[in-house]
Protein backbone atom coordinates (compact mmCIF):
# COMPACT_ATOMS: atom_id res chain seq x y z
CA UNK A 1 0.00 0.00 0.00
CA UNK A 2 2.81 2.47 0.72
CA UNK A 3 4.07 1.92 -2.51
CA UNK A 4 0.90 2.68 -4.12
CA UNK A 5 0.65 5.96 -2.36
CA UNK A 6 4.19 6.95 -3.25
CA UNK A 7 3.39 6.27 -7.08
CA UNK A 8 0.66 8.68 -6.97
CA UNK A 9 3.16 11.01 -5.23
CA UNK A 10 5.21 10.99 -8.48
CA UNK A 11 2.85 10.82 -10.31
CA UNK A 12 1.38 14.27 -10.04
CA UNK A 13 4.15 16.05 -7.46
CA UNK A 14 3.20 19.30 -6.34
CA UNK A 15 5.27 21.77 -9.17
CA UNK A 16 2.99 20.08 -12.08
CA UNK A 17 -0.13 20.66 -10.11
CA UNK A 18 1.61 24.30 -9.81
CA UNK A 19 2.03 24.32 -13.41
CA UNK A 20 -1.45 22.86 -15.02
CA UNK A 21 -3.06 25.46 -12.29
CA UNK A 22 -0.97 28.58 -14.22
CA UNK A 23 -2.06 26.80 -18.03
CA UNK A 24 -5.27 26.96 -16.56
CA UNK A 25 -5.38 30.20 -15.34
CA UNK A 26 -3.43 31.77 -18.57
CA UNK A 27 -5.85 30.01 -20.52
CA UNK A 28 -8.51 32.79 -21.01
CA UNK A 29 -6.00 35.39 -22.53
CA UNK A 30 -4.82 32.53 -25.83
CA UNK A 31 -7.81 30.55 -26.56
CA UNK A 32 -11.11 30.82 -28.37
CA UNK A 33 -14.12 31.65 -26.27
CA UNK A 34 -15.51 28.34 -27.35
CA UNK A 35 -12.63 26.72 -25.66
CA UNK A 36 -13.28 28.58 -22.13
CA UNK A 37 -17.02 27.70 -22.22
CA UNK A 38 -16.15 23.70 -22.71
CA UNK A 39 -13.78 23.73 -20.09
CA UNK A 40 -16.16 25.69 -17.90
CA UNK A 41 -18.50 22.86 -18.24
CA UNK A 42 -16.07 20.28 -17.62
CA UNK A 43 -14.73 22.35 -14.68
CA UNK A 44 -18.12 22.01 -13.32
CA UNK A 45 -18.60 17.85 -13.90
CA UNK A 46 -14.99 17.44 -11.66
CA UNK A 47 -16.17 20.20 -9.05
CA UNK A 48 -19.47 18.33 -8.37
CA UNK A 49 -17.64 14.71 -8.89
CA UNK A 50 -14.52 15.55 -6.32
CA UNK A 51 -17.56 16.65 -3.70
CA UNK A 52 -19.59 13.73 -4.19
CA UNK A 53 -16.48 11.23 -3.88
CA UNK A 54 -15.63 13.69 -0.80
CA UNK A 55 -18.86 12.12 1.02
CA UNK A 56 -19.44 9.05 -1.16
CA UNK A 57 -15.98 7.76 -1.65
CA UNK A 58 -14.66 6.57 1.98
CA UNK A 59 -18.14 6.15 3.48
CA UNK A 60 -19.76 4.43 0.59
CA UNK A 61 -22.58 6.01 0.94
CA UNK A 62 -23.88 6.42 -2.34
CA UNK A 63 -25.69 9.77 -3.14
CA UNK A 64 -28.06 10.56 -5.30
CA UNK A 65 -29.10 14.22 -4.34
CA UNK A 66 -26.25 16.33 -5.97
CA UNK A 67 -28.40 17.85 -8.42
CA UNK A 68 -30.90 18.95 -4.99
CA UNK A 69 -27.70 20.97 -4.00
CA UNK A 70 -26.72 22.21 -7.21
CA UNK A 71 -30.28 23.08 -8.16
CA UNK A 72 -30.32 24.95 -5.12
CA UNK A 73 -27.27 27.38 -6.17
CA UNK A 74 -29.16 27.49 -9.32
CA UNK A 75 -32.22 28.86 -8.17
CA UNK A 76 -30.49 31.14 -5.47
CA UNK A 77 -28.89 32.63 -8.13
CA UNK A 78 -31.76 33.19 -10.19
CA UNK A 79 -33.70 34.91 -6.74
CA UNK A 80 -30.70 36.53 -5.47
CA UNK A 81 -28.83 38.02 -8.56
CA UNK A 82 -30.49 41.05 -9.47
CA UNK A 83 -30.31 42.19 -5.85
CA UNK A 84 -26.75 41.35 -4.82
CA UNK A 85 -23.23 41.07 -6.32
CA UNK A 86 -21.80 37.83 -7.66
CA UNK A 87 -19.72 36.67 -4.64
CA UNK A 88 -22.32 37.39 -2.14
CA UNK A 89 -24.70 35.14 -4.93
CA UNK A 90 -22.20 32.40 -5.10
CA UNK A 91 -21.64 32.24 -0.87
CA UNK A 92 -25.27 32.37 -0.41
CA UNK A 93 -26.18 29.19 -3.01
CA UNK A 94 -23.07 27.31 -0.92
CA UNK A 95 -24.51 28.19 2.23
CA UNK A 96 -28.23 27.50 1.36
CA UNK A 97 -27.03 23.73 -0.24
CA UNK A 98 -24.96 23.62 3.28
CA UNK A 99 -27.77 24.15 5.35
CA UNK A 100 -30.07 21.99 3.39
CA UNK A 101 -27.28 18.89 3.31
CA UNK A 102 -27.36 19.18 7.06
CA UNK A 103 -31.42 18.61 7.45
CA UNK A 104 -31.14 15.73 5.09
CA UNK A 105 -28.22 14.13 6.96
CA UNK A 106 -29.74 14.62 10.07
CA UNK A 107 -32.89 13.38 9.04
CA UNK A 108 -31.68 10.13 6.75
CA UNK A 109 -27.93 9.20 7.28
CA UNK A 110 -29.49 6.67 9.62
CA UNK A 111 -30.40 5.34 6.22
CA UNK A 112 -27.73 2.79 4.61
CA UNK A 113 -27.70 1.21 1.22
CA UNK A 114 -29.98 1.17 -1.13
CA UNK A 115 -32.84 2.69 1.39
CA UNK A 116 -29.92 5.53 1.77
CA UNK A 117 -29.94 5.97 -2.38
CA UNK A 118 -33.44 5.71 -3.31
CA UNK A 119 -34.12 9.12 -0.59
CA UNK A 120 -31.48 10.88 -1.59
CA UNK A 121 -32.76 10.48 -5.18
CA UNK A 122 -36.19 11.51 -4.14
CA UNK A 123 -34.87 14.53 -2.70
CA UNK A 124 -34.20 15.97 -5.79
CA UNK A 125 -37.64 14.85 -7.74
CA UNK A 126 -39.05 16.71 -4.26
CA UNK A 127 -37.15 20.15 -4.83
CA UNK A 128 -37.78 20.00 -8.37
CA UNK A 129 -41.83 19.16 -7.73
CA UNK A 130 -41.56 21.44 -4.66
CA UNK A 131 -40.62 24.69 -7.01
CA UNK A 132 -42.84 23.51 -9.84
CA UNK A 133 -45.90 23.83 -7.31
CA UNK A 134 -44.46 27.01 -5.87
CA UNK A 135 -44.23 28.89 -8.98
CA UNK A 136 -47.20 28.12 -10.70
CA UNK A 137 -49.69 28.89 -8.05
CA UNK A 138 -47.62 31.14 -5.96
CA UNK A 139 -45.77 33.60 -7.90
CA UNK A 140 -47.15 33.10 -11.14
CA UNK A 141 -43.41 32.19 -13.35
CA UNK A 142 -42.62 29.00 -14.81
CA UNK A 143 -39.16 30.23 -15.42
CA UNK A 144 -36.91 33.36 -14.56
CA UNK A 145 -34.05 35.06 -16.16
CA UNK A 146 -30.61 34.87 -14.37
CA UNK A 147 -28.35 37.95 -14.84
CA UNK A 148 -25.74 37.32 -17.01
CA UNK A 149 -22.09 36.83 -16.28
CA UNK A 150 -19.41 37.03 -19.01
CA UNK A 151 -18.23 34.46 -19.69
CA UNK A 152 -14.62 34.06 -18.53
CA UNK A 153 -15.94 35.70 -14.94
CA UNK A 154 -17.64 32.40 -14.94
CA UNK A 155 -14.76 30.32 -15.90
CA UNK A 156 -12.61 32.24 -12.80
CA UNK A 157 -15.03 31.66 -10.46
CA UNK A 158 -15.38 27.83 -11.63
CA UNK A 159 -11.83 27.99 -11.35
CA UNK A 160 -11.41 28.83 -7.92
CA UNK A 161 -14.35 26.73 -6.61
CA UNK A 162 -12.13 24.28 -8.30
CA UNK A 163 -9.28 24.75 -6.58
CA UNK A 164 -10.86 25.30 -3.43
CA UNK A 165 -12.44 21.72 -3.43
CA UNK A 166 -9.53 20.20 -4.77
CA UNK A 167 -8.18 21.51 -1.18
CA UNK A 168 -10.67 20.63 0.86
CA UNK A 169 -10.98 17.04 -0.43
CA UNK A 170 -7.05 16.82 -0.04
CA UNK A 171 -7.31 18.07 3.60
CA UNK A 172 -10.25 15.81 4.67
CA UNK A 173 -8.45 12.79 3.07
CA UNK A 174 -5.29 13.57 5.05
CA UNK A 175 -7.08 14.26 7.99
CA UNK A 176 -7.84 12.52 11.38
CA UNK A 177 -11.54 13.42 10.18
CA UNK A 178 -10.83 11.02 6.82
CA UNK A 179 -9.68 8.46 8.87
CA UNK A 180 -12.85 8.29 10.85
CA UNK A 181 -15.02 8.86 7.16
CA UNK A 182 -12.93 5.61 6.11
CA UNK A 183 -13.40 3.97 9.08
CA UNK A 184 -16.95 4.13 9.01
CA UNK A 185 -16.98 3.16 4.92
CA UNK A 186 -15.68 -0.08 6.31
CA UNK A 187 -17.40 -0.42 9.18
CA UNK A 188 -19.75 1.78 10.63
CA UNK A 189 -20.80 -0.40 14.23
CA UNK A 190 -17.07 -0.97 15.06
CA UNK A 191 -16.55 2.56 14.14
CA UNK A 192 -19.12 3.89 16.80
CA UNK A 193 -17.56 1.92 19.25
CA UNK A 194 -13.97 3.22 19.13
CA UNK A 195 -15.44 6.60 19.79
CA UNK A 196 -16.30 7.78 16.52
CA UNK A 197 -19.35 10.06 15.77
CA UNK A 198 -20.49 8.67 13.10
CA UNK A 199 -24.13 10.57 12.92
CA UNK A 200 -21.95 14.35 12.96
CA UNK A 201 -18.67 12.98 11.33
CA UNK A 202 -21.39 11.84 8.08
CA UNK A 203 -23.65 14.91 8.52
CA UNK A 204 -20.98 17.72 8.40
CA UNK A 205 -19.11 15.54 5.87
CA UNK A 206 -21.99 15.74 3.43
CA UNK A 207 -22.93 19.32 4.06
CA UNK A 208 -19.18 20.35 3.30
CA UNK A 209 -19.68 18.07 -0.33
CA UNK A 210 -22.88 20.03 -0.63
CA UNK A 211 -21.56 23.53 0.04
CA UNK A 212 -19.31 22.84 -3.34
CA UNK A 213 -21.96 21.75 -5.51
CA UNK A 214 -24.00 24.93 -4.39
CA UNK A 215 -21.16 27.40 -5.39
CA UNK A 216 -21.53 25.79 -8.67
CA UNK A 217 -25.31 25.99 -9.42
CA UNK A 218 -24.76 29.43 -8.31
CA UNK A 219 -22.35 30.35 -10.94
CA UNK A 220 -23.70 27.79 -13.95
CA UNK A 221 -27.38 29.74 -13.79
CA UNK A 222 -25.51 32.71 -15.00
CA UNK A 223 -23.99 30.62 -18.25
CA UNK A 224 -27.77 29.51 -18.50
CA UNK A 225 -29.53 32.86 -18.63
CA UNK A 226 -33.03 31.51 -18.42
CA UNK A 227 -34.16 28.45 -15.62
CA UNK A 228 -36.94 26.79 -14.15
CA UNK A 229 -37.04 23.69 -12.16
CA UNK A 230 -36.73 21.58 -14.66
CA UNK A 231 -32.99 23.23 -15.64
CA UNK A 232 -32.28 23.10 -12.20
CA UNK A 233 -33.24 20.13 -11.12
CA UNK A 234 -32.08 18.25 -13.50
CA UNK A 235 -31.50 13.98 -12.24
CA UNK A 236 -29.26 13.30 -14.44
CA UNK A 237 -26.66 15.72 -12.51
CA UNK A 238 -27.17 13.14 -9.40
CA UNK A 239 -25.67 10.50 -11.92
CA UNK A 240 -23.50 11.57 -13.76
CA UNK A 241 -20.95 12.54 -10.69
CA UNK A 242 -21.34 8.85 -9.87
CA UNK A 243 -20.56 7.49 -13.01
CA UNK A 244 -17.63 9.89 -13.62
CA UNK A 245 -16.34 8.65 -9.96
CA UNK A 246 -16.35 5.48 -11.30
CA UNK A 247 -14.80 6.24 -14.33
CA UNK A 248 -11.81 7.53 -12.62
CA UNK A 249 -11.83 5.79 -10.02
CA UNK A 250 -12.30 6.38 -6.45
CA UNK A 251 -9.14 5.07 -4.93
CA UNK A 252 -7.36 8.75 -5.40
CA UNK A 253 -8.05 11.87 -5.21
CA UNK A 254 -7.31 12.49 -9.27
CA UNK A 255 -9.55 9.60 -10.13
CA UNK A 256 -12.73 11.81 -10.17
CA UNK A 257 -11.18 14.59 -11.29
CA UNK A 258 -9.77 12.79 -14.40
CA UNK A 259 -12.88 10.48 -14.63
CA UNK A 260 -15.09 13.66 -15.03
CA UNK A 261 -12.74 15.95 -17.52
CA UNK A 262 -12.47 12.92 -19.48
CA UNK A 263 -15.84 12.16 -19.33
CA UNK A 264 -17.36 15.17 -20.14
CA UNK A 265 -14.69 16.16 -23.21
CA UNK A 266 -16.19 12.63 -24.35
CA UNK A 267 -19.98 13.70 -24.02
CA UNK A 268 -18.66 17.04 -25.76
CA UNK A 269 -17.03 15.50 -28.44
CA UNK A 270 -19.63 12.56 -29.05
CA UNK A 271 -22.66 15.33 -29.01
CA UNK A 272 -21.19 17.41 -31.45
CA UNK A 273 -19.06 14.58 -33.85
CA UNK A 274 -21.92 11.61 -33.19
CA UNK A 275 -25.39 13.45 -32.47
CA UNK A 276 -27.38 10.16 -33.39
CA UNK A 277 -24.83 7.64 -32.43
CA UNK A 278 -23.54 9.33 -28.78
CA UNK A 279 -26.04 7.95 -26.22
CA UNK A 280 -25.07 4.26 -28.04
CA UNK A 281 -21.24 5.22 -27.90
CA UNK A 282 -21.53 6.47 -24.56
CA UNK A 283 -23.05 3.81 -22.69
CA UNK A 284 -21.10 1.20 -24.71
CA UNK A 285 -17.27 3.10 -22.99
CA UNK A 286 -18.75 3.40 -19.37
CA UNK A 287 -19.69 -0.29 -19.82
CA UNK A 288 -16.22 -1.37 -21.06
CA UNK A 289 -14.52 0.76 -18.00
CA UNK A 290 -16.80 -0.96 -15.13
CA UNK A 291 -16.10 -4.43 -16.52
CA UNK A 292 -12.56 -3.98 -17.53
CA UNK A 293 -11.29 -1.06 -15.00
CA UNK A 294 -13.04 -1.75 -11.56
CA UNK A 295 -10.46 0.40 -10.03
CA UNK A 296 -11.15 2.80 -13.24
CA UNK A 297 -8.59 5.36 -15.22
CA UNK A 298 -6.66 6.15 -12.32
CA UNK A 299 -6.23 2.59 -11.48
CA UNK A 300 -5.31 1.09 -14.69
CA UNK A 301 -2.18 3.45 -14.11
CA UNK A 302 -1.60 2.56 -11.09
CA UNK A 303 -1.52 -1.43 -12.19
CA UNK A 304 0.86 -0.37 -15.14
CA UNK A 305 3.39 1.07 -13.14
CA UNK A 306 3.14 -1.38 -10.76
CA UNK A 307 3.68 -4.39 -13.09
CA UNK A 308 6.47 -2.91 -13.98
CA UNK A 309 7.96 -2.37 -9.97
CA UNK A 310 7.15 -6.11 -9.07
CA UNK A 311 4.30 -8.33 -9.17
CA UNK A 312 2.61 -7.83 -5.82
CA UNK A 313 0.07 -8.95 -3.39
CA UNK A 314 -2.90 -9.09 -5.66
CA UNK A 315 -5.06 -6.84 -3.34
CA UNK A 316 -5.66 -3.47 -4.38
CA UNK B 1 -15.46 -0.38 44.12
CA UNK B 2 -18.09 -1.28 41.49
CA UNK B 3 -16.98 -0.11 38.20
CA UNK B 4 -20.17 -1.36 36.19
CA UNK B 5 -23.42 -2.00 37.54
CA UNK B 6 -26.57 -3.52 35.91
CA UNK B 7 -30.13 -3.80 37.93
CA UNK B 8 -32.88 -5.05 36.06
CA UNK B 9 -31.34 -5.21 32.89
CA UNK B 10 -34.20 -6.25 30.24
CA UNK B 11 -34.31 -6.27 26.42
CA UNK B 12 -36.96 -7.87 24.56
CA UNK B 13 -37.26 -8.20 20.48
CA UNK B 14 -41.20 -8.56 20.27
CA UNK B 15 -42.74 -11.51 22.84
CA UNK B 16 -38.55 -12.82 23.19
CA UNK B 17 -37.18 -12.14 25.84
CA UNK B 18 -33.58 -11.87 25.05
CA UNK B 19 -32.03 -10.59 28.39
CA UNK B 20 -34.91 -10.64 31.32
CA UNK B 21 -34.37 -8.56 34.28
CA UNK B 22 -30.82 -9.28 34.76
CA UNK B 23 -28.19 -7.76 37.85
CA UNK B 24 -25.09 -7.58 37.69
CA UNK B 25 -21.41 -6.52 38.96
CA UNK B 26 -18.02 -5.64 38.28
CA UNK B 27 -15.64 -4.53 40.43
CA UNK B 28 -12.56 -2.78 39.46
CA UNK B 29 -9.41 -4.57 38.75
CA UNK B 30 -11.86 -8.03 38.29
CA UNK B 31 -11.79 -10.46 35.12
CA UNK B 32 -15.93 -11.95 35.13
CA UNK B 33 -16.43 -14.07 32.77
CA UNK B 34 -20.02 -14.04 30.82
CA UNK B 35 -21.01 -18.09 29.65
CA UNK B 36 -23.92 -19.71 28.57
CA UNK B 37 -25.67 -22.19 25.94
CA UNK B 38 -26.28 -20.38 22.78
CA UNK B 39 -29.04 -17.88 22.59
CA UNK B 40 -29.06 -17.30 26.06
CA UNK B 41 -28.31 -13.61 25.42
CA UNK B 42 -24.53 -12.62 26.33
CA UNK B 43 -24.10 -11.10 23.10
CA UNK B 44 -27.14 -9.40 23.88
CA UNK B 45 -26.41 -8.15 27.16
CA UNK B 46 -22.73 -7.03 25.66
CA UNK B 47 -24.59 -4.87 22.98
CA UNK B 48 -26.92 -3.41 25.78
CA UNK B 49 -23.89 -2.69 27.89
CA UNK B 50 -21.95 -0.73 24.87
CA UNK B 51 -24.72 1.38 23.16
CA UNK B 52 -25.27 -0.78 20.51
CA UNK B 53 -29.00 -1.51 21.57
CA UNK B 54 -31.48 0.74 23.65
CA UNK B 55 -32.52 -1.28 26.45
CA UNK B 56 -36.15 -1.98 27.44
CA UNK B 57 -35.82 -2.09 30.41
CA UNK B 58 -33.44 -1.46 33.75
CA UNK B 59 -30.25 0.42 34.22
CA UNK B 60 -26.26 0.39 33.66
CA UNK B 61 -24.11 2.70 35.24
CA UNK B 62 -20.62 2.70 35.04
CA UNK B 63 -18.26 3.94 37.74
CA UNK B 64 -21.66 5.53 39.64
CA UNK B 65 -23.48 6.79 36.10
CA UNK B 66 -25.47 5.57 34.17
CA UNK B 67 -24.82 5.35 30.65
CA UNK B 68 -27.95 3.81 29.60
CA UNK B 69 -29.73 5.29 26.57
CA UNK B 70 -25.99 6.97 26.07
CA UNK B 71 -24.62 6.43 22.28
CA UNK B 72 -22.28 4.12 21.35
CA UNK B 73 -19.20 6.58 20.89
CA UNK B 74 -19.64 8.22 24.50
CA UNK B 75 -19.77 5.05 26.25
CA UNK B 76 -16.51 4.39 24.84
CA UNK B 77 -15.46 7.65 26.17
CA UNK B 78 -16.11 7.50 29.50
CA UNK B 79 -13.66 4.14 29.04
CA UNK B 80 -15.46 1.30 28.10
CA UNK B 81 -14.14 -0.69 25.09
CA UNK B 82 -15.92 -4.14 23.77
CA UNK B 83 -14.17 -6.42 20.55
CA UNK B 84 -17.12 -8.11 18.22
CA UNK B 85 -17.76 -11.90 18.13
CA UNK B 86 -17.28 -12.36 14.91
CA UNK B 87 -13.78 -9.57 14.56
CA UNK B 88 -15.40 -6.50 12.69
CA UNK B 89 -11.91 -4.98 11.66
CA UNK B 90 -11.70 -1.77 9.16
CA UNK B 91 -11.02 -4.68 6.64
CA UNK B 92 -9.49 -1.98 3.71
CA UNK B 93 -7.42 0.02 6.62
CA UNK B 94 -3.91 -1.46 7.02
CA UNK B 95 -3.45 -2.80 10.63
CA UNK B 96 -1.38 0.38 11.83
CA UNK B 97 -4.79 2.35 10.91
CA UNK B 98 -6.97 0.25 12.44
CA UNK B 99 -5.12 0.88 15.60
CA UNK B 100 -4.37 4.61 15.31
CA UNK B 101 -8.29 5.35 14.39
CA UNK B 102 -8.93 4.04 18.00
CA UNK B 103 -6.13 6.00 19.78
CA UNK B 104 -7.77 9.30 18.19
CA UNK B 105 -11.21 9.19 18.71
CA UNK B 106 -11.22 7.03 21.49
CA UNK B 107 -10.96 9.15 24.53
CA UNK B 108 -12.65 12.25 25.14
CA UNK B 109 -9.30 14.34 25.54
CA UNK B 110 -8.58 15.47 22.09
CA UNK B 111 -5.08 13.81 21.18
CA UNK B 112 -2.58 14.80 19.18
CA UNK B 113 -2.19 12.92 15.56
CA UNK B 114 1.77 12.00 16.77
CA UNK B 115 0.64 10.89 20.14
CA UNK B 116 -1.99 8.89 18.60
CA UNK B 117 0.64 6.97 15.90
CA UNK B 118 3.10 6.37 18.96
CA UNK B 119 0.06 5.49 21.06
CA UNK B 120 -1.21 3.04 18.24
CA UNK B 121 2.58 1.73 17.07
CA UNK B 122 3.02 0.70 21.13
CA UNK B 123 0.10 -1.51 21.13
CA UNK B 124 0.78 -3.33 18.27
CA UNK B 125 4.25 -4.21 20.03
CA UNK B 126 2.18 -5.32 22.89
CA UNK B 127 -0.36 -7.62 20.66
CA UNK B 128 2.73 -8.46 18.95
CA UNK B 129 1.73 -7.64 15.66
CA UNK B 130 4.58 -4.61 14.79
CA UNK B 131 5.55 -6.61 12.17
CA UNK B 132 2.36 -6.81 9.93
CA UNK B 133 1.33 -3.49 10.78
CA UNK B 134 1.05 -2.04 7.14
CA UNK B 135 -0.95 -4.96 5.94
CA UNK B 136 -4.42 -4.55 5.28
CA UNK B 137 -6.85 -5.76 8.22
CA UNK B 138 -8.54 -8.39 5.94
CA UNK B 139 -5.19 -10.25 4.97
CA UNK B 140 -4.10 -11.43 8.39
CA UNK B 141 -5.44 -14.69 9.85
CA UNK B 142 -8.06 -15.22 12.15
CA UNK B 143 -5.66 -15.03 15.23
CA UNK B 144 -3.63 -11.73 14.33
CA UNK B 145 -7.34 -10.28 13.58
CA UNK B 146 -8.63 -11.36 16.97
CA UNK B 147 -5.20 -9.14 18.38
CA UNK B 148 -5.78 -6.52 16.19
CA UNK B 149 -9.52 -6.48 17.75
CA UNK B 150 -7.77 -6.47 21.06
CA UNK B 151 -5.51 -3.59 19.97
CA UNK B 152 -7.93 -1.25 18.69
CA UNK B 153 -10.13 -1.63 21.81
CA UNK B 154 -7.18 -0.91 24.30
CA UNK B 155 -6.04 2.03 22.22
CA UNK B 156 -9.58 3.59 23.55
CA UNK B 157 -7.91 3.45 26.95
CA UNK B 158 -10.47 1.79 27.93
CA UNK B 159 -10.85 1.21 32.11
CA UNK B 160 -13.52 -1.71 31.36
CA UNK B 161 -12.85 -4.03 28.06
CA UNK B 162 -15.49 -6.47 27.24
CA UNK B 163 -14.39 -9.65 24.93
CA UNK B 164 -17.19 -11.16 23.40
CA UNK B 165 -15.31 -14.33 22.17
CA UNK B 166 -12.47 -13.49 21.44
CA UNK B 167 -10.64 -16.86 21.82
CA UNK B 168 -13.09 -18.81 18.95
CA UNK B 169 -11.67 -20.47 16.10
CA UNK B 170 -7.76 -20.37 17.54
CA UNK B 171 -6.35 -23.49 17.89
CA UNK B 172 -4.96 -24.73 21.54
CA UNK B 173 -1.40 -22.80 21.36
CA UNK B 174 -3.34 -19.94 20.60
CA UNK B 175 -5.65 -19.78 22.68
CA UNK B 176 -2.61 -20.54 25.31
CA UNK B 177 -1.29 -16.81 24.05
CA UNK B 178 -4.41 -15.20 24.63
CA UNK B 179 -4.97 -16.40 27.76
CA UNK B 180 -1.82 -15.10 28.54
CA UNK B 181 -2.31 -11.64 26.42
CA UNK B 182 -5.45 -11.56 28.87
CA UNK B 183 -3.10 -11.36 31.94
CA UNK B 184 -1.23 -8.92 30.79
CA UNK B 185 -3.96 -6.74 29.62
CA UNK B 186 -5.38 -7.17 33.44
CA UNK B 187 -1.99 -6.39 34.44
CA UNK B 188 -2.74 -3.09 33.54
CA UNK B 189 -5.13 -2.70 35.80
CA UNK B 190 -7.66 -3.01 33.15
CA UNK B 191 -10.97 -4.72 34.13
CA UNK B 192 -12.19 -6.90 32.44
CA UNK B 193 -15.92 -8.60 31.26
CA UNK B 194 -15.42 -11.69 28.81
CA UNK B 195 -17.87 -14.01 26.82
CA UNK B 196 -16.34 -17.44 25.75
CA UNK B 197 -17.39 -20.70 25.43
CA UNK B 198 -13.73 -22.19 25.74
CA UNK B 199 -13.78 -23.82 29.41
CA UNK B 200 -10.78 -24.11 30.36
CA UNK B 201 -9.92 -20.23 29.79
CA UNK B 202 -12.63 -19.14 31.48
CA UNK B 203 -11.83 -21.35 34.36
CA UNK B 204 -8.41 -20.21 34.51
CA UNK B 205 -8.20 -16.52 33.57
CA UNK B 206 -11.67 -15.39 35.71
CA UNK B 207 -12.28 -14.27 39.41
CA UNK B 208 -15.71 -15.07 38.73
CA UNK B 209 -18.45 -16.23 36.50
CA UNK B 210 -22.10 -15.12 35.65
CA UNK B 211 -24.12 -17.80 34.00
CA UNK B 212 -27.27 -17.03 31.67
CA UNK B 213 -29.39 -18.91 30.41
CA UNK B 214 -32.83 -18.03 28.02
CA UNK B 215 -31.84 -14.23 29.08
CA UNK B 216 -32.11 -14.83 32.90
CA UNK B 217 -28.97 -15.06 34.91
CA UNK B 218 -29.14 -18.35 36.89
CA UNK B 219 -25.97 -18.84 38.49
CA UNK B 220 -22.66 -16.80 39.48
CA UNK B 221 -20.05 -17.48 42.01
CA UNK B 222 -16.43 -18.26 41.45
CA UNK B 223 -14.58 -20.75 38.92
CA UNK B 224 -15.06 -23.41 41.36
CA UNK B 225 -18.71 -23.17 42.32
CA UNK B 226 -19.68 -22.48 38.51
CA UNK B 227 -18.24 -25.88 38.02
CA UNK B 228 -19.94 -27.70 40.30
CA UNK B 229 -23.28 -26.15 40.67
CA UNK B 230 -25.97 -28.48 40.06
CA UNK B 231 -27.98 -26.04 37.60
CA UNK B 232 -25.08 -24.80 35.80
CA UNK B 233 -24.20 -28.75 34.79
CA UNK B 234 -27.30 -29.29 33.71
CA UNK B 235 -27.96 -26.32 31.72
CA UNK B 236 -24.60 -25.82 30.11
CA UNK B 237 -21.76 -27.90 30.84
CA UNK B 238 -23.18 -30.99 30.73
CA UNK B 239 -22.04 -34.37 33.14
Amino acid sequence: MDRVRVTTQRLFPFGTIFLILILLATLPLYVQPYLVILLTTILMYVIITVSWTIFSGPTRYISLASAAFFGVGVYTSALLGKAFPLPVVIVAGSLFSFILALCIGLLTLRLRGMYFIIFTFSITELMRHFLLWWETTMTGTVGRWVVIVDHTVVYYVMLVIFVLVLLAAHLIRHSRFGLALRSIGEQEEAATHIGINATLVKTITFAISAFFMGATGAIMATKWKYIDPKIAFDPLLSFMPVLMAIFGGTGQLFGPVFGAAVFAYLEEVLTTKFPYYYMLLFGSILIVVILFLPHGMVGLVQNLRKRGVKRQNANP
Amino acid sequence: MRILEGKNVTKHFGGLAAVHQVDFNIHQGEVVGLIGPNGAGKTTLFNLISGSLPTTGGEITYKGKRITGLKPHQICKRGVARTFQSAKLFSGMTVFENALAASLFGTKRVISVPDAEKEAAELLEFVELSTVREMLAKDLPIADRKRLEVARALATKPDLLMFDEVMAGLNPTEIAQAMELITEIRKKGITIFMIEHVMKAIMNVCDRIIVLHHGSKIAEGTPGEIATSRTVIEVYLGE
